[in-house]
C-alpha cells in the first residue's frame, strides 16, 4: 500500500533542472531507500515532499490527501517528519529539549479549540504539561540510549550522536513517514552499524522509512525497495537485487566503458 | 545623593520593563529589533494624550498604551519580520525613526502637565520617589513574572526553537512566522507600558526623548544581561542607567561631557564581548528535571496519605 506518492514532480531553479517530472512512491510500513549520484535532485525532492519548498509542477499525495504546496509545519503535522542532510539541532538547548521540541504539537492538543486558545492554555498549565512532555521524551531517550546526556547541550555531543538525537526528534512526534537524509554521513562503520540496527526497530515499530544513503552497503541491507535518481531524473526502481544488477545504475555510478 | 539613586532606580525600572520586551524579541525568539524607542514613544503618547486631552484616569490608559504599542506591533512585524539579521535590524531601526518623526511633525513641542496617576486618592508625584519606585517595581516583577512563566512554557521554548533554527522549528510543526510576529507584538506592548510609566514620571513627553540612542540602550541591557535570561536583563539595565547618569553621579557632569556615557556603553559592550559573549549571567537554565522529581515526590506523598 502506498502512503505517500508524489506524481510528476519537477523543480526547476533558474534554468536548472534539479528534479525532473519524478514520480516516486513510498510503501507503507517498509524502508524504501532513495540513491543517486552527487547532485541527482535527492534531497530537493525530499524539501518538495516535506513543504520545505514548493515544487514547480506535479503533485504530492499523503495519506489520500494533497499536500503539495502546503507549508512545512501543516505537513509535519500530518505525519511526515524528516533529519537533514546537515544535522539542524537547536544547539543551546539541552538533549531533553530538544526531544521535547519533537513532541511540540503532540501536547495540550484539543481539535475543538483555536490554537491560540490552546496556546493560552498551555501558558497556564506549563509546569504539568513540561511534566508530560518531560517523560514521554525520556522514553524516546532511552529508545536511542541517550538518556544519560540528557543534560547536556546538544552541541556538545560527539557526532554519531547528533545524528542520533535528530532522528529521535524527529520520531517523537510519532510520524507516519520518517524520512532521513543521509543519516550514516561522516559516521564510522561501528555507529553505522548502530544507525542500521536502530532503522530496523523503527521500521518495527510501524513507521514507514524514507532514506537518502550513499552509503551502499547499509542501503542494500536494510532498504525493501529503491529508487535511483540521476540528473534529476528517475531512472530505476526495484528490490535492492534488481537495483544491483541495473546496468543503468551502473552507468550513473561508474560512467560508461568507452571502446 | 539619595535623590539621584531613586531617580536611577525608577529609570532602571522603566528601561528594565522595556528591556524585558526586547528581551522577549531578541534573547527569545533571536530577532534583532532596534525599534524599542518607538513602542515607547507610543506608550508615552498614548497616555499623555489619554489623561491631557481625554482627561481620563492613568489607569486607564495602562492597558490601551499596552495595546496601541502591540498593535503598531503586529502592523510592523507583518511585513518585516520576513528579514532576517542585519536586515531586519536596519528595518526595525528605520521605523522606530519613522515614528519619532511623526510625533515630532505632528507637535514638534510635545505634551506638558499631564495630570499624575493616582492610586486611592493618593497622587505618584515626580518628589515622592519612593512611593514611585514601589509602583514600577510592582510592575517590573508582574512582568518578570508573566514572561518567565511565557519562556519556562512550551510556546516559550518554541520562540527559542525559532531562534536556534528555522528550518528545524517548521519540521516540528512550528509556524514560525506566527510566532515571530506573536513574540514581537508582545515585545511592543511590554515597551508601551514603560512609555506609560515614563509619562507617569515626568509628566511630559518630547519628541526629543525618543531617539534611536534609546533603543541601542534597551538592546545593550539585553546583551550585557545574558540574552534571554530575564534576571540578566533586569541586571543589565540597571547598570546601563548606572553608567548613564556616572558622570552626575560623581558631580563631574560639567567636565565630562554626556555624550561619554555613550562610549562607556561601546566600552562595556567590547569587553563583554571578549570576556564573557554570554552575558553576565548567561543562559537561563530551566531545570525540568528537578520539577519532574518534585511531582513524582508529591504524587508519592499522595499515595502514603
Amino acid at each position: 500500500m502506498r502512503i505517500l506518492e508524489a506524481q510528476g514532480v519537477s523543480r526547476i531553479f533558474g534554468g536548472v533542472v534539479a528534479v525532473n517530472n519524478v514520480d516516486f512512491n513510498v510503501e507503507k510500513g517498509l524502508v524504501n531507500g532513495l540513491i543517486g549520484p552527487n547532485g541527482a535532485g535527492k534531497t530537493t525532492l525530499f524539501n518538495q515532499i516535506t513543504g520545505m519548498d514548493k515544487p514547480t509542477s506535479g503533485k504530492i499525495i499523503f495519506d489520500g490527501k494533497d499536500i503539495t504546496g502546503l507549508p512545512a509545519w501543516k505537513i509535519s503535522r500530518l505525519g511526515v517528519a524528516r533529519t537533514f542532510q546537515n544535522i539542524r539541532l537547536y544547539g543551546d538547548l539541552t538533549v531533553i529539549e530538544n526531544v521535547m521540541m519533537g513532541l511540540h504539537f503532540k501536547v495540550g492538543a484539543d481539535p475543538f479549540k483555536g490554537r491560540f486558545v490552546q496556546a493560552v492554555k498551555s501558558y497556564f498549565n506549563a509546569g504539568r504539561e513540561n511534566r508530560e512532555l518531560y517523560a514521554r521524551a525520556l522514553e524516546w531517550l532511552e529508545f536511542f540510549e541517550l538518556d544519560g546526556l540528557r543534560d547536556e547541550e546538544a552541541h556538545n555531543l560527539p557526532y554519531g550522536n547528533q545524528r542520533e538525537l535528530e532522528i529521535a526528534r524527529a520520531l517523537a512526534a510519532d510520524p507516519k513517514v520518517l524520512f532521513l537524509d543521509e543519516p550514516a554521513a561522516g559516521m564510522n562503520p561501528a555507529e553505522t552499524a548502530h544507525l542500521m540496527h536502530i532503522i530496523e526497530r523503527i521500521r518495527d515499530k510501524g513507521v514507514t522509512v524514507v532514506l537518502i544513503e550513499h552509503d551502499m552497503k547499509l542501503v542494500m541491507n536494510i532498504c525493501d525497495n529503491i529508487t535511483v535518481l540521476s540528473f534529476g531524473q528517475k531512472i530505476a526502481e526495484g528490490t535492492p537485487e534488481e537495483i544491483r544488477s541495473n546496468p543503468q545504475v551502473i552507468e550513473a555510478y561508474l560512467g560508461r566503458e568507452e571502446d | 545623593m539619595l535623590n539621584f539613586f531613586q531617580l536611577i532606580i525608577i529609570y532602571a525600572g522603566i528601561y528594565a520593563l522595556m528591556a524585558i520586551g526586547q528581551n522577549c524579541i531578541t534573547g527569545n525568539t533571536g530577532m534583532l529589533s532596534l525599534c524599542h524607542a518607538g513602542f515607547y514613544c507610543i506608550g508615552s503618547y498614548v497616555t499623555a494624550i489619554i489623561c491631557k486631552t481625554m482627561g481620563l484616569p492613568f489607569w486607564f490608559s495602562l492597558p490601551v498604551a499596552a495595546v496601541a504599542a502591540g498593535l503598531v506591533g503586529f502592523l510592523i512585524g507583518v511585513p518585516t519580520l520576513r528579514l532576517k539579521g542585519d536586515y531586519l535590524c536596519i528595518a526595525t531601526l528605520g521605523l522606530g525613526e519613522i515614528i519619532r518623526n511623526i510625533a515630532t511633525n505632528v507637535n514638534p513641542v510635545g505634551i506638558n502637565s499631564v495630570p499624575r496617576a493616582a492610586l486611592f486618592g493618593y497622587q505618584f508625584s515626580s518628589r515622592n520617589k519612593l512611593t514611585f519606585i514601589l509602583l514600577i517595581w510592582f510592575f517590573v516583577m508582574i512582568a518578570y513574572v508573566l514572561f518567565r512563566q511565557l519562556a519556562h512554557s512550551r510556546i516559550g521554548r518554541a520562540m527559542i526553537a525559532v531562534r536556534e533554527d528555522e528550518v528545524a522549528a517548521q519540521s516540528n510543526g512550528i509556524n514560525v512566522t506566527k510566532y515571530k510576529i506573536g513574540a514581537f507584538t508582545l515585545g511592543a506592548a511590554i515597551g508601551g507600558v514603560a512609555g506609560c510609566f515614563a509619562t507617569a514620571y515626568t509628566l511630559t513627553v518630547s519628541p526629543g526623548s525618543y531617539t534611536f540612542m534609546v533603543s541601542v540602550m534597551v538592546l545593550c541591557m539585553v546583551v550585557l544581561g545574558g540574552m534571554g535570561n530575564l534576571k540578566g536583563v533586569i541586571l543589565g539595565a540597571f547598570i546601563i542607567e548606572f553608567i548613564s547618569y556616572f558622570p552626575q553621579l560623581v558631580g563631574l557632569s560639567s567636565v565630562i561631557p554626556a555624550q561619554a556615557s555613550q562610549v562607556l556603553y561601546g566600552l562595556v559592550l567590547v569587553i563583554m564581548m571578549i570576556c564573557r559573549p554570554q552575558g553576565i549571567l548567561g543562559r537561563d537554565r530551566y531545570r525540568y528535571g528537578s520539577q519532574v522529581k518534585k511531582g513524582a515526590r508529591k504524587a508519592a506523598g499522595a499515595k502514603e496519605a
